[in-house]
């Protein structure tokens, strides 16, 4: 019983990796006052680089660092439209998304149904993976699930407790009074927008070269747009994302579990925007500013205008 | 010791679309001094000032510090040189706390742990001019008064020797007043310099040693505060003898067209912003409404107009009682409106021009049927709109957007008084209009006078009220100071004084 116990954590863990690593990039490009609805697109993106590199090279690390630089250039795509010129941020966002989920689909096409030799290996921390229950469950994972936990927590260091931190979250509360302190607002705007977009690409590359070793196309099946729903659900902080990335990589565990007792694997697969709809009803039922959402995003900003 | 001893502007000029902003303007400050910048709005004290903190570059003149010129190009030079500014509106994070919309600002904050290694420097400075501030509230949960010392901190923590204030008291309540102006005497003794931008004559001969008067962009005098008197000062902000117009012919005092009665209402941030106003209007008149801005002249016209409820009291149009009615209602009740911002308020501007010519009218039956506008009407009306009100365009098929601000004005009034409404309530209507479509409208007014109708006027243009009106109401917190008749030019003449609350008649 222990063992199935720690067999499905051990899958909700890797579930929810690809899930934290979009969030985390998200809550990032968002907090600078930027809406990126393109993560789908740049995940997909990600995944296809990853895959066809470790299939080239056979090297999965290698493959990484490119997913994430196709990651930022696909990006760059909205960055430019919603900052330079303040086109409207859904509009961009969706277009990146089908332009991602197209080019991958249009690259993976000769890769369709063959498998890699070689993919991310999952690495066991000594000594911390012998703990009992816990050990197997958090130390014997693939290296994205640590990178993903410690990129969270290094965001939600950087976005709380330094100065840089600072400019970026009132970048997205205020541009004009952030500018008027000596900011460039365009810039910050830029990198923020730049960095969700390398990591929504590592959430690919696990996708491809470590949760399955197979391209498909559409294989990122929706998970992009948890990760929006993600984002609010976790009020735009990295540390309450770690929670309920796991929380969601859960729901997509139970689909399968579930399925033999007659609950429908529709219904669960609802579940996570259903959550997201329940927190913004009750927190916007108590008080709007709880909420947290940085008060520009989605807005343009326009410099030197009243 | 202060980088500013002394700080001189020397011939500033600076002018915006070929109109003069600032004229030769000359005014100097030493180190342990309050200045009070005092004048009109529009009088260019804010834009001077934006030149000293570098927001503006001046067309011709120079600024010295301690007799050496200096360049400022932007703000963060300004910074460097010693000079703070506290803007009207302040540039704070509202969702951020204290601490962290200092650190953003702060030249010294770390990188890293910024909010716990500047906070023992921020109560030190809070503790210094005892400003009673939690680092770690949000700034929106502070008073108005709070957020400006948020705002003075921002500014000596920087180094700021000389301190610009724009407009200080505008937002805050009478106590809190007091604590800022016991807080800039603080300053003061320590050998800061501070200007303060007011029209509030009180408060500058309260807390300023000298003052300096600008008046349409021009400086109208310097003096010594100590030596003068508010009649005289408030004379000097005016600049003129009040004079009385002319083409105005009596007309007799017609029918009521409105009745407002102990009328509250209550402003944006909750605030009391109209208090037990009453008046009464008659056809053949022009109601005029002068004051300073943001004295409830704007919450009383939309609570007449159906924008802003009303708390208590009446309105009435005629014997109807309009009191929380839908604007459109109190419309079709006889009320129209030339709303003030028009770009924002009296418009819209993505869509065609003779989509807006029947703004509020589309349901009128000679504009629709059942759900169908019926264009074929609309364009024909628009174009003798066009025609009576002399709008300059080459087409009606054109966004509204794209004409000058002068033909949208005109399109407005033609739309609110084609259909001779008992009452029209136009609030600043030639703000910003050249001198051509000033005129035009001004004569547009004065012929509904005449026609019958009555013009409840908004206007913070002196000439503009003394032009046209009839009677006149000085509008201060929300009070009248008086309600005047324009035959009473003895005390007509004191209505600087009315505007900044110092007399009541």
């Amino acid at each position: 019983m222990e063992d199935v116990v720690i067999s499905v954590l051990h899958r909700t863990m890797v579930a929810g990796t690809p899930l934290l690593l979009g969030t985390v990039g998200e809550v990032i490009c968002e907090r600078s006052g930027i809406l990126n609805l393109g993560v789908e697109g740049v995940m997909s993106v990600g995944a296809v680089v990853a895959f066809v590199v470790t299939y080239t090279t056979g090297n999965p690390w290698l493959a990484l660092i490119a997913a994430i630089l196709a990651g930022m250039i696909i990006s760059l795509i909205h960055a430019f439209a919603s900052i330079t010129l303040m086109a409207n941020q859904v509009v961009s966002g969706l277009a990146l998304t089908m332009i991602g989920l197209g080019l991958s689909g249009m690259v993976g096409k000769p890769y369709v149904g063959k498998p890699l030799a070689v993919k991310m290996n999952d690495f066991a921390i000594p000594w911390l993976s012998d703990i009992p229950f816990v050990g197997p469950l958090l130390f014997k994972q693939s290296p994205f699930f640590y990178m993903a936990i410690l990129l969270a927590l290094a965001a939600w260091f950087f976005l709380e407790r330094t100065l840089a931190g600072i400019k970026v979250r009132s970048t997205g509360e205020n541009p004009r009074a952030t500018e008027t302190q000596g900011v460039n607002v365009t810039l910050v705007r830029y990198i923020c927008v730049i960095t969700g977009g390398a990591f929504s690409a590592m959430a690919g590359a696990h996708l491809s070269t470590s949760y399955s070793k197979s391209w498909i196309e559409g294989m990122t099946a929706g998970r992009g747009w948890i990760v929006i729903a993600l984002t609010i659900f976790a009020l735009w902080n990295p540390g309450k994302a770690i929670f309920g990335s796991f929380l969601f990589g859960g729901v997509f565990v139970l689909q399968y579990l579930l399925q033999p007792v007659g609950i429908s694997p529709n219904f669960l697969a609802m579940l996570p925007y259903i959550a997201t709809l329940l927190i913004l009803f009750g927190m916007g039922l108590r008080d709007r500013r709880r909420l947290n959402a940085p008060a520009q995003l989605g807005e343009p900003y326009k410099r030197g205008e009243r | 010791m202060k980088k500013i001893q002394k700080l001189e502007m020397v011939n500033i000029s600076k002018s915006f679309h070929g109109n003069f902003a600032n004229k030769d303007i000359n005014l100097h400050i030493n180190s342990g001094e309050i200045l009070g910048l005092l004048g009109e709005n529009g009088a260019g004290k804010t834009t001077l000032m934006n030149i000293l903190y570098g927001l503006y570059q001046p067309d011709s003149g120079e600024i010295r510090i301690n007799e050496k010129h200096i360049k400022i190009n932007s703000p963060i030079d300004s910074i460097h040189h010693g000079i703070g500014m506290v803007h009207q509106h302040f540039m704070l994070i509202q969702n951020h706390s204290v601490i962290e919309n200092i650190a953003l600002g702060y030249e010294k904050t770390p990188f890293f742990f910024p909010k716990i290694r500047i906070h023992d420097k921020v109560v030190e400075f809070s503790e210094k001019f005892n400003f009673a501030i939690e680092p770690y509230k949000k700034v929106w949960q502070l008073s108005a008064g709070e957020q400006q010392r948020v705002e003075i901190i921002k500014a000596l923590l920087n180094g700021a020797d000389l301190l610009i204030l724009d407009e200080p008291t505008s937002v805050l309540t009478p106590q809190e007043i007091k604590e800022l102006f016991r807080i800039l005497k603080d300053m003061k003794a320590q050998g800061h310099m501070v200007i303060i931008i007011s029209h509030k004559l009180d408060e500058i001969m309260e807390i300023c040693d000298r003052v300096t008067v600008l008046q349409k962009g021009r400086i109208s005098g310097h003096a010594d505060t100590a030596l003068m008197d508010k009649r005289s000062l408030a004379r000097m902000m005016i600049g003129r003898e009040v004079l009385f117009n002319v083409n105005r012919e009596p007309l007799p005092k017609g029918e009521l067209v409105l009745k407002v009665s102990n009328l509250h209402v209550v402003g944006n941030k909750g605030v009391p912003a109209v208090k037990d106003i009453s008046f009464d209007i008659y056809a053949n008149e022009i109601f005029g409404i002068a004051g300073v801005a943001g004295n409830g002249q704007k919450e009383l016209a939309e609570a007449i107009t159906g924008i802003r409820p009303v708390k208590s009291g009446s309105v009435f149009a005629g014997s109807k009682n309009i009191t929380n009615m839908s604007p459109r209602k109190i419309y079709d009740h006889g009320v129209s409106h030339v709303p003030e911002e028009r770009i924002k308020f009296g418009i819209a501007p993505g869509l065609f021009l003779y989509d807006n010519a029947i703004l509020k009218q589309h349901h009128l039956d000679k504009f629709s049927k059942n759900i169908f506008l019926e264009y074929g009407r609309i364009k024909k009306h628009t174009r003798s709109l066009i025609d009576s009100y002399r709008v300059a365009t080459h087409s009606i098929d054109v966004q509204i957007k794209n004409l000058s601000g002068g033909n949208i004005q005109k399109l407005i009034l033609g739309r609110e008084i084609s259909e001779n409404p008992p009452l029209l309530v136009a609030s600043h209507p030639t703000y910003g209009l050249d001198v051509g479509a000033t005129e035009y409208l001004r004569e547009q007014l004065l012929k509904r006078r005449r026609e019958g109708g009555a013009v409840l006027l908004f206007s913070e243009d002196l000439d503009e009220i003394f032009e046209l009106c009839d009677r006149i109401a000085v509008m201060f917190q929300g009070e009248f100071t008086g309600v005047l008749d324009s035959s009473e030019r003895e005390k007509l003449s004191d209505i600087g004084l009315m505007m900044a609350g110092a007399i009541r008649y």
